[in-house]
């Protein structure tokens, strides 16, 4: 297969960046994206010519650290799959395709494709846990959950942090990343001690972050690859609500 | 051998742990508030702790080399953890899964260790539990379990196929709430790349800062590795890109031992490479060897028809396929253990009878139990692997076989650590995939992520008060030390070497072909001379390395493919490590399998000469490793064969 790709490159962070154009032939269709990207890198190389820096470790759709932005879709057209995850069977030979960074104000570029998403960490800092040191913990079974709850928490703890949420919403927004983690921690026994501050205290990080706010567009959740959903921000926005008037 | 002591407590087995705990010195809280202490890697064993020892008071500098610690390579993990909770009353306790543990090792690890391991083992469910990790429950409301290889009880604990995930995120808001706190400060993207040692105990490390290219000192009291892994040295592994064994190996360099290099754990249902771009290899459950059927052709015909495109699995008739892991260990069938099935493929492979284009792949085939069971039922019971599956190799498992081949999965070996996790270097430590200690030649499955929250949780917040209660009275040693300056100087003199070099071929060339030469001669079947042939093919890769790398742009920049030739350059010293540690066992065990040591198939363990550790010490690039050996000691089991016809 052959593509066209249009590939932003950015020297650093203070930079004019730019789409920048490279034609590239022999794909196989079995290929991910990122080994596509591998295979133009090492082209690159080659001719003594800059690599595109990118964000990728796993490789299996778990670390989050792989975040492209392609032909308009954060982690490309694959439904419910990161960048990793993504096969070029899924574009059509000759293709055209756009490859850009996950664009927000409260993820600057570092380099090219990659960016700083360390916000997403200033956020789970302020209360995305439970304060339970080490040694303090009873029996794990002195305290049932339902099971039904639990499988909920589970649902919104497959959240992979990996920013596509606030990428793909027109407000950069994050509400999709936090609520995830409230609600996983709202849903448990064990979360509910602090569950008024952790809503307050993320929520407010969040906004300092310059992190947008949400419009129910939906965005995020049509391209969550985690397919996390929008209920959860209704509960986020709950727990807020909550926390506001108890904190009153 | 006096150097080597692995200060094992005495007393009997069950009470070694506790008399160490009752006996280990202790840091008064003010004092504890004075003392730094250093954490490279954030999975389970860096991440657990950090916040462990942030909490205590300790002040914490944490480094991870991704662009936050939740990304740590334990976060791929998928079956479960073990712990022997017995909560499904089947007889499980702490003795069992210690036994099974050693057993499942091929007898080559240590008894204290592993005792203690399996005790913790109980702590760390506690623990998680009440961090909000949503185990699976089961109606009633309390924790489920399933069963994994290995075992006869039901002890793992698991959270849908992401049990890795969800506790790495348990262990990360924790270090998190540290951050937040003011007590742990942390480094993302910032790789080490020399310890620093003053008068013989570890004071510290060089980082390169990732994001500018710069090196930056940093101070500790004591320095704690938990890096992981070393399974990249075979180039396709399942570990992640950027999982290296730099900080270990630049520990080594600096007089850490090196124990049981060899030990590599290969798993047997990973997906075949299709081609040379292939950057990575995707592990598919062992849970699945359950109900599929692993299978290749009776004849090489058949064989190369399918490879060719001509015939399907379809087309081969039920008794003209052979059905290799039942014909040879009709006991335990397709569920034998990894090691054993892995080698299976190899042999049916070595035969001409492989299923794809490459030569490397085996049937994994799923027919039969639809017949049985119907495609919803084993839908639903394989739940994301199968689409999983289907979206990276584009076939639909449940209408044809899947295709599947043995992957670098794990490492077992790692550097020598004493039962305090201490190694040979004073006030340097290791935890987790990085040390050697728990698993000996072979690790069960659930086990490391067991392993890797007991060393961060709940043995090193005691250990190292032992180390520190004498340390209270050195202040923080500014970082314009000659040691320091002398840690940087060469730090930088090995960067400006490599981005100098401006060679011929690129990083990634010389990767494949370190990859190459270990699988080929230090993978899943090993000879003496294989073994001999492989190590003179390293050093020359190591002289055309260092003379003919290509690296791109500068040092004072963000520069993934500078970073990259900085591990590989590790990658080919350890490889000639894993060859001479692989060379020097002459028995088969576990993960290690030597041609020349079998019975008939099955491997031939030699407990009269090899029951023992092997710990090199590094001496020289170009010169032999030194070796030391750790007489294994077994005071509560008995060796015994293992056999699984």
């Amino acid at each position: 297969m052959k593509f066209n790709l249009k590939v932003w490159r950015q020297k650093n962070a203070k930079a004019q960046g730019k789409l920048v154009d490279y034609t590239i032939d022999n794909i196989n269709a079995d290929m991910s994206f990122l080994e596509m990207v591998d295979v133009l890198n090492d082209n690159l190389t080659r001719k003594g010519e800059d690599p595109i820096a990118f964000d990728h470790d796993c490789r299996e759709g778990i670390c989050g650290m792989c975040s492209m932005y392609i032909s308009g879709r954060a982690h490309g057209p694959h439904h419910a799959a990161t960048t990793c995850q993504l096969y070029m069977r899924s574009f059509k030979d000759g293709e055209t395709i756009y490859v850009e960074p996950f664009r927000a104000g409260a993820f600057p570029i570092i380099k090219d494709l990659v960016t700083d998403r360390s916000a997403f960490d200033r956020i789970i800092a302020k209360g995305g846990f439970v304060s339970v040191n080490t040694g303090q913990a009873q029996d794990a079974n002195n305290l049932p959950v339902d099971k039904a709850d639990a499988e909920k928490a589970m649902d919104a703890a497959a959240c992979i942090g990996c920013g596509a949420c606030v990428a793909a919403c027109p407000n950069s927004a994050a509400m999709l990343f936090v609520s995830a983690k409230i609600s996983q921690l709202a849903l448990l026994p064990q979360g509910a001690p602090e569950k008024n501050n952790r809503a307050i205290n993320m929520v407010n990080q969040m906004d300092e972050e310059g992190f947008g706010n949400c419009t129910n567009i939906g965005a995020c959740e049509a391209e969550c690859p985690k397919e996390i959903k929008l209920t959860n921000i209704a509960r986020m926005n709950r727990e807020y609500l909550v926390a506001s008037l108890i904190n009153e | 051998m006096s150097e080597l002591n692995s200060k094992i407590p005495e007393g009997p087995l069950a009470e070694k742990w506790d008399n160490y705990k009752e006996h280990a010195k202790l840091v008064n809280p003010a004092n504890k508030r004075k003392l730094e202490v250093i954490v490279v890697g954030t999975g389970l064993a860096g991440a657990a702790a950090a916040a462990s020892l942030a909490e205590l008071g300790y002040q914490v500098k944490a480094f991870c080399f991704q662009d936050s610690p939740r990304r740590a390579h334990s976060i791929a993990a998928q079956g479960g953890i073990n712990a022997a909770k017995n909560y499904k009353n089947d007889g499980d306790s702490v003795f069992r899964l210690f036994y099974d543990t050693i057993k499942g090792g091929d007898f080559r690890a240590r008894e204290a260790n592993v005792y203690r391991l399996a005790t913790e083992s109980r702590n760390i469910i506690d623990q998680c539990v009440a961090q909000g990790v949503p185990f699976a429950r089961e109606y009633g409301g309390l924790l489920d379990n399933r069963s994994f290889g290995g075992s006869q009880v039901s002890r793992t604990f698991y959270a849908r196929g992401q049990t890795g995930q969800q506790l790495l995120l348990g262990a990360y808001g924790a270090l998190e709430r540290q951050i937040g706190l003011g007590n742990v400060k942390m480094y993302s993207r910032h790789e080490m790349v020399e310890v620093v040692t003053i008068e013989g105990k570890a004071r510290g490390i060089i980082a390169r800062n990732l994001i500018t290219g710069q090196l930056e000192r940093y101070f500790g009291h004591a320095v704690i590795l938990a890096s992981g892994g070393y399974g990249n040295v075979f180039f396709l592994s399942t570990n992640a890109m950027g999982s290296n064994v730099t900080a270990a190996w630049k520990a080594h360099k600096k007089g850490a031992y090196f124990a049981n290099p060899c030990y590599t754990q290969i798993h047997p249902t990973c997906i075949p490479v299709t081609g040379d771009y292939q950057s990575k290899l995707t592990l598919m459950s062992e849970s699945l060897r359950n109900d599929g059927r692993v299978w290749v052709p009776k004849t090489k015909e058949d064989a190369k028809a399918i490879r060719e495109g001509k015939k399907t699995a379809v087309d081969i008739k039920e008794e003209d396929r052979d059905y290799y892991l039942e014909r040879k260990y009709p006991s335990f069938g397709n569920l034998c253990p990894r090691d054993i099935a892995s080698r299976a493929a190899k042999e049916a492979c070595d035969d001409g009878r492989g299923i794809v284009p490459s030569g490397l792949g085996v049937f994994l085939d799923f027919a039969d139990a639809i017949k049985r069971l119907g495609v919803d039922v084993v839908k639903a019971r394989y739940g994301e692997l199968f689409p999983m599956y289907q979206n990276i190799t584009n076939e639909d498992p449940l209408k044809t076989p899947m295709k599947i081949y043995p992957a670098v999965h794990y490492t077992m070996g790692g550097l020598w650590v004493d039962y305090e996790l201490m190694t040979s270097v004073q006030g340097l430590y290791c935890l987790g995939e990085a040390n050697f200690s728990d698993h000996g030649a072979n690790r069960l499955g659930a086990s490391a992520l067991m392993q890797g929250l007991a060393d961060g949780y709940f043995v090193i917040p005691y250990t190292i008060g032992n180390y520190l209660s004498s340390e209270i009275f050195v202040k923080s040693i500014p970082t314009d030390h000659p040691a320091f300056v002398e840690a940087e100087k060469e730090a930088k003199e090995r960067a400006e070497k490599l981005i100098g070099t401006k060679g011929k071929k690129t990083v990634d060339d010389f990767h494949k072909e370190l990859g190459k030469i270990m699988w080929e001669y230090c993978g899943m079947a090993r000879t003496a001379e294989g073994l001999t042939h492989a190590r003179k093919l390293i050093q020359n890769l190591r002289k055309e390395f260092w003379s003919n790398v290509n690296i791109p742009g500068s040092l004072d920049e963000f520069n993934p493919e500078f970073d990259k030739a900085g591990r590989v350059a590790d990658f080919i010293e350890l490889g000639e490590l894993m060859v001479i540690d692989a060379l020097n066992r002459n028995e088969s065990c576990g993960g290690h399998f030597r041609t020349e040591y079998q019975d008939a198939g099955e491997a031939k363990r030699d407990d009269e000469k090899y029951a023992y550790v092997a710990a090199w010490e590094h001496k020289a690039v170009d010169a032999d490793p030194v070796l030391h050996k750790e007489e294994l000691v077994y005071e509560n089991i008995k060796l015994q064969v293992r056999s699984y016809k």
